[in-house]
């Protein structure tokens, strides 16, 4: 299924030197906001702490808190469904759906409903689903995949969207106005909220404690379409419960600072039962958690709340695309996530990282990211899943650095190569040439220099 | 073993040793002098707006002066009659709905939310699909932050409830915002002020 690897799909993307640009500083710019709004908590800091401590606490009692949320959850109204894997919860989706027989329906944002391919397991069915959130109806539109777990239509410019606009929605051709383009998706969704009869959204976080979940939107979207239809279904993955009420004191105040900058979503709903008439359904999928909960180097990547401040960071996600990772998760977090749902398939992803640790720095549940990213190349060049290139790379480096003659030599080589005749490495067969020159040599290494001046 | 069973057995085998849950300190928390001039700093970078009114029927008054011509709720104080009736709304008559006045429990200088439940909202759908919402709000119920906020209520008391923080918004095209995505344009706050209570 997968045709390029992100090394690859990365040089597409880069061709387009200036869209390239324009992704890096946008993406860096939502990443100096969340600076900002960060820097005016004076107690940030303890805050990722105790973020952290809840994750961890949650997860070393994760059976637990499952038990006492489904007990809670049944008891307030709302019918819990458990699905061991995608396969299983698209089949409790289709089969709520077949049910009842209904045609409209309508979706707000979910990751793991992006993890399990549901929309295009309802498609085979004869059933479509229309995106709500404005980014994921545009790539719905466009026949593309979210590039960014927040931000879905990120990789797209305005006049993209109003040409896609223009074809579907039959809005003004040029007229490339973001209010103008807003105002008009806003008409079209209207008319599916109003007519819908099904509604699934996602969940940000389940509260053990009370049997509830919530679902955190700037748009409205998951509540227009909770609060319309008679059926609502929402999905989430096993690591999204908490432990209390109160632990959403510590969560919501760094989800929207470290996704956006904002100090909150626009709206932060607590579910707890179904309105009067209304079917409440909650899937609880594990698809692969419960294994890397098993995993003791890997098992902190399921404290990760979605926030996407590690993708916003990341120099190689905003310099290859979302699209480049080849996942409904990407950016540094998805390559930690995804070798556990697939490792073969996605055993480039761990190598998709300069490992600089920014990914980890600026994490609110404190998930040591890069060195997870580290890690999973060991556990991959061992299962014998490396990259052809990078396995012949690093054998070429191992026997040159483990030979000091053959070390020397090759120091030499390379700073006449690049005197005499840098053509031979500035040009397209050299990887590290892509997108820059090479550095002027030194006249003598730091072995020579040290030779005649020790004395 | 169905799946509910061998997903809790998988997540009780692999589950780490027992961590301990942390003790959020309040004093490590930030302190605002003045809760109130934070709130509405942060609800105007955020979109929003607030009114400073002396009383209820300073509201009541500025909700008989909105223009009656366009579909206008005014969910504060209804009678039973009144709940009964909005409660039974669906989606399809509240399409044109304009404008909408309900009150908040309580807000957060931090952030500029406000907690709205069910019980004050009648409607779940009300102050979602309306196009203008305004929130009545008493100044000595703006806590500091969201730690203080649910302390302040039981979030399970209601069947919904939603903490609201300015007008619907998105910035999916080009990172540019825009105001008055799905849900309201605009967000105005009444805030109660306390020396008139």
């Amino acid at each position: 299924m997968k045709v390029q690897d992100h090394a690859q799909a990365a040089a597409q993307f880069i061709k387009d030197e200036e869209r390239t640009d324009w992704h890096d500083e946008t993406l860096w710019f939502v990443r100096q906001k969340r600076d900002l709004a960060a820097h005016g908590i004076p107690e940030w800091e303890q805050l990722r702490e105790w973020a952290s401590q809840i994750k961890d606490h949650t997860l070393s009692n994760l059976s637990h808190y499952l038990e006492s949320f489904e007990q809670k959850a049944i008891a307030n109204g709302i019918r819990v469904h458990w699905a061991a894997d995608g396969e299983e919860h698209n089949k409790i989706v289709h089969q709520i759906i077949a049910d009842h027989d209904l045609k409209r329906i309508v979706k707000s944002k979910s990751m793991l409903t992006e993890e399990c391919h549901l929309n295009e397991y309802l498609i085979q069915k004869g059933i479509s689903v229309v995106d709500t959130d404005l980014g994921e109806r545009i790539v719905q539109l466009r026949k593309e995949a979210p590039s960014h777990i927040v931000l879905p239509a990120i990789h797209l410019k305005k006049q993209d969207v109003s040409d896609t606009f223009h074809d579907l929605l039959d809005t003004e051709k040029g007229n490339n106005d973001p209010q103008y383009l807003t105002e008009a998706a806003r008409q079209h969704l209207r008319d599916y909220f109003i007519a819908s009869e099904l509604a699934i959204t996602g969940v940000n976080f389940a509260i053990a404690e009370t049997g509830g979940f919530v679902v955190c939107t700037n748009e409205g979207n998951a509540d227009m379409g909770a609060h319309t239809a008679n059926v609502h279904i929402a999905c989430m993955g096993i690591e999204k419960i908490i432990p209390k009420a109160e632990h959403l004191g510590v969560f919501l105040r760094l989800l929207a600072r470290s996704a956006t900058g904002q100090p909150v979503t626009t709206y932060s709903s607590h579910f707890h039962r179904p309105r009067e008439g209304q079917e409440m359904h909650l899937v609880i999928v594990d698809n692969g958690r419960t294994r890397q909960l098993g995993r003791a180097d890997f098992r902190n990547s399921l404290k990760c709340i979605r926030c996407a401040a590690c993708f916003n960071t990341c120099p190689v996600y905003r310099r290859s695309g979302g699209h480049s990772y080849h996942t409904a998760v990407a950016g540094p977090i998805g390559s930690i996530l995804n070798p556990n749902l697939d490792m073969k398939a996605n055993a480039d992803l761990p190598f998709a990282s300069t490992l600089c640790g920014s990914c980890s720095n600026v994490c609110p549940v404190k998930i040591d990211i890069h060195e997870q990213l580290y890690k999973w190349r060991q556990v991959i060049v061992q299962a014998g899943y490396a990259p052809v290139s990078k396995k012949l790379g690093m054998e070429g480096m191992a026997a040159v650095l483990s030979s000091p003659a053959l070390y020397h030599f090759s120091g030499k080589m390379g700073r006449t190569t690049l005197k005499y005749a840098p053509f031979l490495v500035n040009n397209g067969f050299n990887p590290w040439y892509k997108q820059r020159d090479m550095p002027a040599p030194p006249a003598e290494s730091f072995g020579e220099w040290y030779q005649k001046n020790r004395s | 073993m169905n799946s509910r069973d061998r997903i809790l057995q998988a997540a009780a085998e692999n589950q780490p040793a027992q961590r301990d849950l942390p003790v959020i300190g309040f004093e490590r928390l930030i302190r605002y002098d003045e809760p109130a001039v934070v709130f509405e700093q942060v609800l105007t970078k955020i979109g929003g707006q607030l009114v400073r009114v002396k009383n209820l029927e300073e509201v009541k008054k500025r909700f008989a002066e909105a223009d009656q011509e366009k579909f206008c709720v005014d969910a504060i104080d209804c009678t039973e009659e009144d709940r009964l009736k909005i409660q039974a709304w669906k989606a399809t008559d509240l399409a044109l709905l304009h404008t909408l006045y309900i009150r908040g429990s309580f807000g957060v200088a931090e952030n500029s939310a406000v907690w709205v439940d069910e019980l004050a909202m009648v409607n779940r759908l009300l102050p979602f699909i309306c196009e203008h919402l305004f929130i009545v709000l008493e100044e000595k119920e703006i806590v500091p932050t969201m730690h203080h906020a649910y302390q302040k209520t039981d979030v399970s008391r209601t069947g919904f409830g939603s903490f609201i923080a300015g007008p619907s918004k998105t910035a999916d095209i080009e990172q540019s915002l825009v105001i008055g995505a799905h849900g309201p344009r605009s967000l105005t706050i009444y805030l109660i002020e306390n020396d008139a209570l």
